[in-house]
């Protein structure tokens, strides 16, 4: 049975709509990231889910049993802030035990439980210092020891580390997921940053202006991206995207002229057939010019990564990236030939952006 | 970084500052010495000269067991009327705070006493609780002759302390509203979560949060409640019954401006100054250590 059941939950302010019906279950001790750009409702759905915000329609069970009328304090969730949300004027001791002092836990048993879980996130020499005192990244562990300490059935995670520079980042990343690994607790984050989303998830929920995307583990959605917003969204470089139709051959037809033979695409290639041909940059691969296929493009800027490069080129109109791995001398303005990989290509309807199967 | 202004011209500067330093030496350094003086000096009720006495009108004022009362008067009132006020206007700030239904009307509705002058404030209240026909008075109707603040001298302190205390709500429901609204939403939020009720969450983590605000409102409701109380005793008690309402600074006024002493007047907003001086610095050097800022 899943841990945390959401039926059709929709939220309204007054008369804008802004989660459109969602339905995600998430099983016991699955690590779950809802990703998605600002403003699609993800931080609103972790608000009902942990009880801050009413529900407007549907339904939200946590372990079976129906919370939609439950206070917070009676869902059995822990929450970790954006911002924190320390009590400024307690000291850390004091913000871990908070809600075992309400829960009225005697003393010696919660100065036990704070000092165990400061000791697992490495606060111990900490515990009489107040929040203004601390770093970025202790102030994280202290919102983590906080949720941690009263052992709840859910973690939420409201993007909890966008406030953090990007090597304490990955650090806390490595942490959480330490923390969850010996913990095996339900936890939910959200988060608008991919990797995070990626390296963290044991499954993974996309949305998109209220609306659930795809549900899926993170290969999965990144190897078959549901719709062509997950295409665009997943990925870094993101996806080339090209909108346009087949004609009468079978042939794909795409910006000002530009023409493409997609042998694979048999069975959806109906001419006239409005799509969206989508194709990862590291699919696209730079060729000879005399090569089968090669597509002439010029190149536009070139974006140096180290180990590879990225090149951004135009062709026919549209904009390619492709990922280089050879290392000889390109420049703005320079002709090359790409090619693009067959067997790796994604196709999207025109109209509703959905998947074609092919 | 300390930013200087330099002024090549020398007068410019006073010349700038002059008008509020005008200000201050009429209004306050003035009025001030000149009581100063007339406290060490007996004064003529009619005019015409006084001779020095050096501290004799204080020795007079502090034998005086009437003005202990006086005294001890006032510093229930400073109790009575902050306390009330100040919690009144913390209740309906958490109320507003909680961005119910109205709470943009409330807001207005709440502030709207503090623009009331005393005076005013005290006729209406007057009429509130006169004891033939106000809202007050018809409890008199259910238990004959319980209220009378004519002739009762705690029910007509009661009675100027409420107003007091109402007059003071909108300005200290302001302060603590913002205050309220200054802590972030997720603090309350984290509270929630951590199991704490509303009330608790009032307790626990508001109220420490808005304790530099509470602290400044204290000081300003002492300061108030010892020095702005003399428009609503004169329109509604005048002292009375028996003197039963007169406060230090109602005493000052009746000395001074009905009975002529001068001299016993002056010495006493002598003692007055001091205690709101003594009352404020004892504030800052006690209170303030306990309250946390960030």
């Amino acid at each position: 049975m899943s841990q945390i059941s959401i039926k059709g939950v929709k939220k309204s302010y007054g008369k804008s709509q802004v989660v459109h019906g969602v339905d995600v279950e998430i099983e016991a001790g699955e690590f779950v990231v809802i990703l998605g750009p600002s403003g699609c409702g993800k931080s609103t759905l972790l608000r009902m889910i942990a009880g801050l915000e009413g529900i407007s329609a549907g339904e939200i069970s946590i372990g079976g049993k129906v919370v939609n009328d439950l206070e917070p304090r009676e869902r059995g969730c822990a929450m970790v802030f954006q911002n924190y949300a320390l009590y400024p004027h307690m000291t850390v001791r004091q913000n871990i035990g908070y809600s075992l002092k309400v829960a009225r836990v005697p003393k010696a048993e919660r100065d036990a439980r704070v000092m165990a879980v400061a000791k697992s996130v490495g606060l111990e020499t900490f515990l009489d210092r107040r929040p203004g005192e601390l770093s970025g990244g202790q102030r994280q562990r202290v919102a983590m020891a906080r949720a941690m300490v009263r052992e709840p059935k859910v973690f939420l995670f409201d993007e909890p580390f966008s406030n953090l520079d990007a090597k304490l980042r990955v650090a806390m990343r490595a942490e959480v997921r330490r923390l969850h690994r010996d913990l095996g607790v339900t936890s939910v984050f959200v988060t608008h940053d991919q990797i995070e989303a990626m390296t963290l998830a044991d499954k993974l929920i996309i949305m998109n202006a209220g609306n659930v995307e795809q549900v899926g583990r993170p290969t999965e959605v990144y190897n078959n991206p549901a719709s062509r917003f997950v295409a665009d969204f997943i990925g870094s470089p993101a996806m080339n995207l090209f909108d346009g139709e087949f004609d009468a051959e079978g042939q794909f037809l795409y910006g000002k002229g530009g023409r493409m033979a997609v042998p694979l695409l048999n069975g959806v290639r109906s001419p006239g057939r409005k799509v969206v041909l989508g194709v990862r940059p590291e699919s696209v691969r730079r060729i000879g010019a005399d090569a089968h296929g090669a597509i002439p493009a010029v190149v536009d800027y070139v974006e140096e990564l180290g180990a590879s490069r990225l090149i951004h080129a135009e062709a026919n109109g549209s904009r390619f990236v492709a990922v280089d791995t050879d290392m000889t001398e390109i420049t703005s303005g320079m002709p090359v030939h790409l090619s693009i990989d067959g067997t790796a290509l994604h196709l999207f309807s025109a109209e509703d952006g959905r998947r074609i199967t092919h | 970084m300390e930013r200087t202004a330099y002024y090549r011209n020398s007068v410019l500067p006073w010349l700038l500052l002059a008008p509020q330093l005008l200000l201050v030496l009429v209004f306050f350094y003035w009025p001030t010495s000149q009581a100063l003086y007339w406290a060490f000096t007996l004064e003529q009720p009619w005019g015409g000269g006084n001779a020095w006495v050096g501290l004799q009108n204080f020795l007079n004022i502090f034998r005086d067991n009437a003005y202990w009362a006086t005294v001890l008067r006032s510093g229930l009132y400073a109790l009575v009327t902050t306390g009330l006020s100040m919690s009144v206007a913390l209740i309906l700030a958490s109320f507003v705070d909680r961005s119910l239904k109205g709470t943009k009307f409330f807001q207005s509705v709440y502030v709207w006493p503090y623009a009331i002058a005393a005076p005013a404030a005290g006729v209406a209240f007057r009429f509130i609780f006169a004891p033939e026909s106000g809202l007050v008075g018809s409890l008199n109707e259910i238990w004959p002759g319980l209220w009378n603040p004519a002739i009762n001298g705690g029910q007509a302190l009661l009675m100027v302390m409420v107003c007091h205390a109402w007059l003071g709500i909108g300005y200290n429901f302001i302060f603590f509203l913002a205050a309220l609204q200054m802590i972030p939403r997720s603090i309350n939020e984290a509270g929630a979560m951590d199991g704490a009720r509303p009330l608790r969450r009032i307790f626990d983590l508001q109220l420490p949060l808005i304790a530099p605000t509470a602290f400044f409102l204290l000081i300003m409701n002492i300061i108030s409640s010892f020095t702005d109380s003399f428009g609503l005793i004169d329109t509604m008690t005048e002292g009375g019954p028996y003197g039963q309402t007169e406060v230090m600074v109602y005493k000052i006024y009746f000395d001074g401006f009905k009975t002529l002493d001068y001299s016993g007047a002056a010495a006493q907003s002598i003692v007055l100054m001091f205690i709101v001086i003594g009352l404020t610095f004892i504030q800052f050097k006690w209170v303030e250590r306990r309250v946390h800022y960030h």
